[in-house]
């Protein structure tokens, strides 16, 4: 449901630098989106089609770069993903770890045709 | 050609939610984000929370929904100025939908400002409102693997209350690995296990609270 406020923004963000760049097209844009940033790429691209398409990056393709969501071990420093189950260091067992990534929502970069 | 951005997507509502916590502030008042899933105990916290400290406080709500105003009825009902916000189907606030809600109360004349976000364990993480601190209600009949099943909402949350520790025993509850799932994902994160059918735990719970206003206001 959220996804489309979130699109709007992504479409938003795109523009402004293509008018920067004067560009006449949008052709990719390179979207960095972390399993525990709350977002789903595939309802992101469902909403992007419907409001791209009066713009300069109508047709342009989303590319999403995934990052697991991954926790650190304090003890050993050994990094694991995150799996749903146990928090708990498979290396060496401990429970004190941290998160270490997968909050990361942004766009990197975009292709432009100028 | 490859135009470099390297900008953080939730912008657009981060601007938003900046604005509202300047008027906040500017007000003097304290605003608590309230997230949970449907039926962990939001809107019964709040009134336990209100009948305790409106001597001390003034406190005004917001109460969002999807539909209906049984909520904020029950919130309204306590004498405090109360703002519905229905949703219309979507699943979280959002700072604008904060802001409209602004229009409905006299911020300088609050301390507090509790706002219930829609029951949701999902989309409310991802939207700051410019609160000044988030608490995440979880309860016992969810069951103690949540932490794990939904981390987004366990890492960005300021205080975690766990109601309904009159039924612990009934449920299995594992409190130790409720906590073990938390303590990676938020580490150190204030914890309050109570139950507000019986009242148990409630005092911590309101101290901390009440701290928060006062270091708020003492900041000014």
């Amino acid at each position: 449901m959220h996804e489309l406020s979130i699109t709007e923004s992504i479409l938003k963000i795109a523009l402004r630098h293509a008018e920067q760049a004067n560009a006449k097209r949008i052709t990719r844009l390179n979207l960095v989106i972390g399993e525990l940033s709350g977002v789903v790429g595939e309802s992101v691209q469902f909403y992007w089609d419907m409001i791209a398409q009066d713009t300069i990056a109508a047709g342009s393709e989303l590319h999403f770069e995934h990052v697991p969501a991954s926790l650190r071990c304090l003890s050993c420093e050994h990094v694991f993903p995150m799996d749903g189950k146990s928090h708990k260091c498979p290396n060496c067992g401990q429970s004190r770890v941290v998160a270490a990534g997968g909050d990361d929502f942004r766009l990197e970069s975009i292709e432009v045709e100028e | 050609m490859k135009v470099p951005v390297v900008e953080q997507i939730m912008s657009a509502n981060d601007q938003l939610a900046a604005a509202n916590r300047a008027r906040l502030d500017e007000a003097g008042v304290f605003a608590l984000n309230v997230m949970a899933s449907p039926g962990a105990g939001k809107t019964s916290l709040i009134t336990r929370t209100v009948e305790a400290l409106r001597d001390d406080l003034r406190i005004g709500a917001v109460d969002g929904d999807i539909a209906t105003t049984i909520d904020a009825d029950r919130i309204a009902a306590l004498g405090v100025p109360t703002v519905q916000i229905n949703t219309g189907g979507a699943c979280h606030l959002d700072a604008a939908m904060l802001q409209n809600a602004f229009a409905q109360l006299r911020l300088k004349e609050l301390d507090l400002l509790i706002i219930e976000n829609v029951g949701n364990l999902v989309c409310p993480a991802t939207f700051r409102l410019g609160e000044h601190r988030n608490v995440l209600i979880a309860s016992v009949p969810e069951g103690d693997d949540k932490p794990y099943k939904y981390p987004v909402m366990y890492r960005g949350v300021d205080a975690l209350v766990l109601n309904k520790i009159d039924v612990l025993q009934a449920f299995d509850f594992d409190v130790d690995y409720f906590q073990q799932g938390v303590e990676p994902l938020n580490p150190g994160l204030a914890f309050f296990p109570l139950s507000c059918k019986t009242g148990e735990g409630l005092d911590a719970w309101l101290d901390w609270l009440r701290r928060e206003v006062i270091e708020r206001r003492e900041m000014r």
